[in-house]
Formats: C-alpha cells, structure tokens, sequence
C-alpha cells in the first residue's frame, strides 16, 4: 500500500479531536506532562519515546521522535543505542514465549 | 567553495529574499508575529555591542556558512573603516567590541582593532573558528589574545568528530581540539586568569538547538573526560535559513519543514530579547545593519538614521527601529538565538 503514510498528514494530529474534543483535550494536557523534564530529564524521555516509536513501528513517532532527539542534544550514537534497546526488548519478548512453548511442548508430550 | 565562485543562484541576496519571501506567502509574516506579541515595530534599546564583521576571508568553508565565506573570498576591512569603528568607540559609551567575519584573525586589522579597542578600555570578542590558531601565521595569535584579556567565543558544533567534520570540514574537529589545548594552555578558562573562553553550538542539521543549559552540561562532561579541556559557556544558535544553509535545506527537501519549525516555535519573550535590540553591526566596507545576519542579506538599517560608519550619530541609532524579515524566526524559535546563546529564559 504505497503512500499510506505521509509527511503532511502529521501537522493535522489534532484533526483527531473534532468529534471527541474533550478527549483530545485531555490527552494534549498529559502527553504535555508526560515528556515535561521530571525525574527524567527531556533528553532521556525523548531516547525512550524514539525506542518505543521503534517498537510499536509508528512512522509518524519516529519521524518526530528522531527530530526530537536530536533537538534534545542526542546524538546519532546514543539514538541508535535507544533502538537497539527497543529491538531487544522485542526479540527478548519473542524468544522468552520460547518458555510458554517449552511448557505447552512438556504437556503434551510423553 | 563559496556560493559566490561557484556562481550559485543563492550567492544573490535578492534570490535568498526571494525565496523566504514565498515563505512568508504561505506562513504568518513575520511581521505579523510581531504585531501580535506587541513588539511591533521593533526598536533597539540601546548600543551594548558593536559588532565589526572584518570580512569575508577564511581558511574554512563550513556547510551552514551565513556568510558564505572561504578562503576564496577576498572582501576584507580597511584601515579606514576600522580606523572609524575605533572612533565610534572613543567617542561613545559603547562597551563591547565584537569582531567577527570569516575568520577575522586573517584580517590586517585584526589586531589593529583588538589594540585599539583594549586602549579604551573596552571588552572585546574575537569570535574565533579554532583552526586559525593553527595556522602558521597565526603561532603567536593565543598569546596576543591572552596578554589582551580578549574574550574568545569559538564554534565548535557537537563534542564529537562525526558531527563536527559533517559541518565544518573533514579533520576540524581534531584541529578545534588541539587549538582549545592552546587556549587553556594559555590560561583560557583557568581560574583566576580573568580568560573567558566560551563556546558555540550549532546543529548540524535542519532541527533547533536543545536546551542550552542540557548541551552545555554535555559538551564540559565529554570535553572534559575525552580531551582535558575546559571552557565557561556554552552558546546554542539557531541555523539561520540563509546562505549556506538556506541552499542546503533546499537541496536536501527541508526548507519547507525546517520554516515550519521555525515559526510555529516562535516565540515572544524570545523576540523580546532579540540581540539587534543592543547592538550594531558594522559590515567589512562599513555599511551598518541591525545583525550580522541582516548585513548578509544586504539589508541595512532603514529607519532614517546613518547607515555608514562614517556618519555614525549614536543619538540617531540607539532607539531605531529594526529591519526584520522571515529569517527573523531563526532568532525567536523556542528559547532564542543570538551571538550570546538564548534570549528567553
């Protein structure tokens, strides 16, 4: 499906709010909160934010992620660290299922 | 290579006008911003800085270059007109000299200035590439600079090669290493020695600046760790959509997304503190301009008073009104940009 995704689509996320205002609302105000430095500073949230734009495959998280990364003073290094973090974590939680298969494997088996 | 030897459209200031003129086409003018944040017209507040571009001449040619300069280029200062910025300051309460370029050390007058101005009594800024003190003809420049008490703002892009290189050249980033060695060799940022070494962070690419005070936490941790270097500040500035930089964005398909950026980022309390509001800029034939940025677009100042050295009247100059344009967003962006880092809190 070519071109499903687009540049000029992600300017317009707030379109989403039209029929759920209130919701919209809502979430603008905690996604606002959640990557305002904290105990983490905005750097760190924006390294987690790119790796998980990595795991959930959004083009649209890690085109903007990647900008703000880099924004926050990350280097291309530390991102790629970030993603390897993200891939790991997938990986990991595919082979650890490994388990579950051992388990319905041991079962059934003689 | 400049712009200008390789006779590039963008070498015209009238075809970078030109194009951020569409810009404002398509986007909220510039203008308009200001009129919204109650700064319009914008006036400077005073003449805090005079800030001498000696010319066009350097022994680098970065990619994001607002000035187009190189070792191809070969429009320096006078005597003449340095000799007229060194009466502006006798006869003035300016208390800043800033001298810039290219790389200014190359120019003749350099030193001339420097002298001159320290004679006075004034502080003054070399704004200094770092492998100029490398060069030959520069052995004894660290030392002219420290026995002057001059202040030394440097550009270095990122604390690592990759970056630094991709910007500036292959091999400067060991170069800018070695010629900072110099410096605090020199006694630069050394406690007591009364040196002030400052740095300039740029990105290198098409997004704004982090947080000034995050990146200069990184760049003394890493200087520090990986090369024993020391430093006091750290300045970010915004890549100005101009020159160079203006002629990547459109080679590389992010003008558009990078404007974008820019003025949705604008922000007025950054505009309230916009450098061109305390100093003047004094350009290599003697041309004044509200910026180094502006004398790069040929815009001079435009609000009746002078615009020649020679005819400098402080009284006429010290309240005008601004020349502002679209590239005027590089400096109001998110926390600010200017020759002195971030101008909003």
């Amino acid at each position: 499906m070519p071109g499903y995704y687009h540049d000029h689509d992600l300017p317009h996320f707030a379109k989403i709010g039209d029929h759920a205002p209130e919701l919209w609302r809502k979430f603008s105000e905690w996604y606002g909160a959640v990557f305002a430095e904290g105990a983490l500073t905005e750097r760190e949230k924006a390294l987690i934010a790119l790796g998980v734009a990595h795991a959930v495959q959004c083009p649209y998280c890690i085109d903007a992620y990647t900008q703000a990364a880099l924004e926050k003073g990350s280097n291309l290094e530390q991102m790629t660290e970030a993603v390897h973090v993200a891939s790991a974590i997938r990986g990991g939680a595919s082979l650890v299922h490994g388990l579950q298969m051992r388990n319905v494997a041991d079962k059934v088996s003689m | 290579m400049s712009l200008v030897s390789l006779r590039h459209p963008l070498a015209s200031t009238s075809e970078q006008l030109r194009v951020l003129g569409q810009s404002a086409a398509r986007r909220k003018p510039f203008v308009q911003a200001l009129v919204e944040s109650q700064l319009h017209p914008l006036r400077a507040t005073g003449i805090q800085t005079l800030q001498v571009n000696v010319g066009k001449l350097c022994n680098q040619t970065c990619h994001h270059c607002h000035v187009d300069a190189g070792p191809d280029r070969r429009e320096v200062m006078s005597r003449e007109t340095a000799a007229a910025c060194l009466r502006i300051l006798d006869e003035g309460d300016i208390p800043t000299l800033d001298i810039t370029g290219g790389a200014p050390e190359l120019n003749p007058q350099f030193r001339y200035l420097v002298d001159g101005a320290r004679a006075l009594g004034r502080h003054v800024i070399d704004r200094c590439n770092l492998t100029v003190l490398l060069l030959p003809s520069q052995a004894d420049l660290v030392d002219f600079l420290a026995l002057r008490q001059v202040e030394v703002i440097c550009s270095l892009p990122y604390f690592l090669a990759d970056q630094t290189d991709a910007q500036r050249g292959a091999g400067v980033f060991d170069k800018s290493v070695e010629a900072l060695r110099l410096l605090n060799a020199a006694g630069y940022s050394r406690p007591g020695s009364g040196l002030l070494l400052n740095l300039v962070y740029n990105p290198v690419g098409a997004f704004l600046p982090p947080a000034q005070r995050a990146i200069e936490a990184d760049f003394r941790r890493e200087l520090a760790r990986r090369h024993g270097i020391v430093f006091n500040s750290l300045y970010t500035i915004t890549n100005m959509p101009i020159s160079r930089f203006l002629e990547f964005l459109l080679r590389s398909g992010n003008y558009d997304r990078y404007m974008d950026r820019l003025v949705n980022a604008y922000n007025p309390a950054a505009a309230a503190g916009v450098m061109c509001r305390t100093m003047l800029s004094v350009g290599w034939d003697g041309q004044l301009y509200d910026c180094d940025f502006n004398q790069m677009l040929d815009l001079p100042v435009n609000s009746g008073a002078p615009t020649h050295i020679r005819d400098f009247r402080a009284a006429d100059l010290r309240a005008r009104s601004i020349t502002t344009g679209e590239h005027c967003y590089g400096c109001t962006a998110g926390a600010g940009s200017s020759c002195g880092g971030v101008t909003a809190a």
